[in-house]
């Protein structure tokens, strides 16, 4: 590589992180490190709030940390906060009127919702209303998380004013203390991953969900139970999320999937990989899109699915046109 | 009745109810292995060092065996014969055993009654402890999964590949936790423990070995 192409490098990876540096520190935010040494302890692991941890790489990412329960007022707020906090992790349980499916929203949003680069909460809450193109009118926070219910959770959306969506909001806001208001955090949402030049490989992610997902989400996708509980969520199958949820497209769970599978050993697939691995999951019948389109797959397609990213709704695998449904 | 004392008495039919049924399914080539030894006499009875009721003895961290997933234990059993999981003592043991005997020890083994847990590990709930929230939670800013995220809130294990946690004594846990991390025990899938031991201080894995022996303490007596 010559000089002037180094320096251009340097400068094209340096500017952006010293502006976002800066940036944080203006607002006297507190930027740790995505990943602090493997050799930090428990104490200062989980920094307080203002307590900056030593960053592993001086140039590593820069994410937003949410607070800790222990900093949770001991008052009806704090109660809110964590009746959330139990439904965002056992939504099975907590909020089961509204859920169809085996999952819950921990299942995507790692880490009760605050790992960064799995769609944290603390970097949504501060983006709605927003508008979205998927239902064409702006959207709150409370009626994106009735699209979860819908789509992703394969069930019906909870009332704005219930209580679920209450205790569920509150949790968010609560994550999100100190976080801007309409700004797009780093670590908000799956990170985007290339699409391979030549496209994604159906064979060679069949593959690799034998080779390092089957043992936890089971060789059929059905995901693994305990004591009659899901602890493996299932990926496809009437238990999954539906053709209508986020993570249908490709390029969504190519990204979900490369920073944070197999669980604790994100960043092991390559990107190819993660997208092989992401299509073959994402070419198995699940249920129905909610917004089914007069009976149609064809219809619904055109209409929701065309354009919708990478996805195989509607589309002929090995002689089969997904979006079927399965009950 | 208090409601605490109604679902411990609901806890303690159904327990009956399972050993009943298990006892009637139970392997019996299994049983004779586990009691008496293999067809080898290497193949010694599993009983002198688990203990007659499977539950391990916590002194020696010889391990529980009873309610394990019977694949767990036939992969453990290869393992300890092919020596890929290093262990003086199984080592001659495993090797002794013909592959049907260890797949029918196995299945007596996983019908085995445990005693039912007092304990709730669900992820919900406030944790106390550094040890607790590693259970139930984990640290990722670490990539530590929580360790409930695998191998379940129950007493069984989670499919064929994630044993049990709860019903192990704090000499076995440390001692295995301290393997995955040295490289000493390397036989899991895909190095899925051995990832998450590495990143394991002493300290925590002191803690995390007291507090499980702590919910299955009394479980014993």
């Amino acid at each position: 590589m010559n000089f002037p192409a180094k320096v251009l490098i340097a400068v094209v990876v340096a500017v952006p992180l010293l502006a976002a540096k800066t940036w944080y520190e203006e607002r006297g935010m507190t930027p740790v490190a995505k990943a602090p040494s493997a050799a930090a302890g428990v104490a200062d692991a989980h920094p307080d709030a203002g307590v900056a941890a030593a960053p592993a790489k001086p140039s590593g990412p820069l994410v937003f940390t949410p607070p800790q329960e222990s900093e949770l007022p001991d008052n009806a707020f704090g109660v809110l906060v964590r009746e959330g906090r139990d439904i965002f992790v056992n939504t099975q349980k907590n909020a089961a009127d509204y859920v169809g499916n085996g999952l819950n929203c921990t299942n995507c949003h790692l880490d009760q919702g605050r790992k960064a680069g799995s769609a944290p909460l603390w970097g949504a809450y501060g983006m709605y209303p927003a508008y979205r193109k998927k239902n064409n009118k702006v959207n709150t926070f409370a009626e994106r998380m009735q699209g979860c219910f819908e789509f992703s959770m394969n069930g019906k959306a909870p009332a704005s004013d219930s209580h679920v969506i209450k205790a569920l909001s509150t949790y968010a806001y609560w994550l999100a203390t100190t976080a801007p208001v309409g700004v797009d955090l780093p670590g908000r949402l799956y990170p985007v991953i290339p699409a391979p030049e030549k496209g994604y490989d159906l064979v060679k992610g069949k593959q690799i969900y034998a080779d390092q997902c089957s043992i936890c989400h089971g060789a059929e996708g059905q995901g693994q139970k305990s004591a009659d509980t899901y602890v493996f969520p299932p990926l496809w199958g009437k238990d999954s999320y539906n053709w209508g949820a986020g993570m249908h497209r490709i390029n969504t769970a190519a990204g979900f999937i490369k920073q944070n599978m197999p669980l604790g050993k994100g960043g092991s697939l390559t990107d190819a990989q993660a997208w092989d691995v992401a299509a073959y999951i994402n070419s198995q019948e699940r249920p129905q899109d909610p917004r089914l389109v007069d009976n149609s797959v064809e219809k619904t397609r055109k209409k929701y699915h065309e354009g919708d990213g990478v996805n195989l709704y509607g589309e002929s695998v090995n002689g089969v046109i997904l979006g079927q449904g399965i009950k | 009745m208090s409601l605490a004392t109604r679902v411990r008495l609901k806890t303690s039919v159904s327990a009956c109810v399972f050993m009943l049924a298990t006892a009637a399914n139970a392997d019996p080539q299994g049983q004779k292995i586990y009691t008496q030894g293999g067809e080898s006499p290497l193949a010694m009875a599993c009983t002198t060092c688990h203990g007659a009721n499977g539950l391990g003895t916590d002194s020696a961290g010889f391990p529980r065996l009873a309610g394990l997933p019977q694949g767990y234990l036939v992969k453990q059993l290869e393992d300890f014969g092919s020596g890929k999981r290093a262990n003086a003592v199984m080592q001659p043991i495993a090797s002794a055993l013909s592959e049907s005997e260890e797949q029918a020890v196995a299945s007596y083994l996983s019908t085995m009654a445990v005693p039912a847990p007092a304990v709730d590990l669900a992820a919900t709930g406030s944790v106390g402890g550094a040890a607790e929230k590693l259970v139930k939670q984990g640290d990722w800013s670490r990539n530590i999964p929580a360790c409930v995220a695998c191998h379940g809130v129950s007493d069984t294990g989670v499919g064929q590949s994630f044993p049990p946690l709860l019903g192990q004594s704090a000499t076995y846990i440390a001692a295995q936790l301290n393997a995955w991390r040295s490289g000493t025990r390397k036989n899991d899938p895909n190095d899925l423990m051995g990832h998450i031991a590495r990143s394991l201080t002493d300290a925590e894995i002191k803690d995390l070995s007291t507090y499980f022996a702590s919910l299955s303490g009394g479980a014993k007596q």
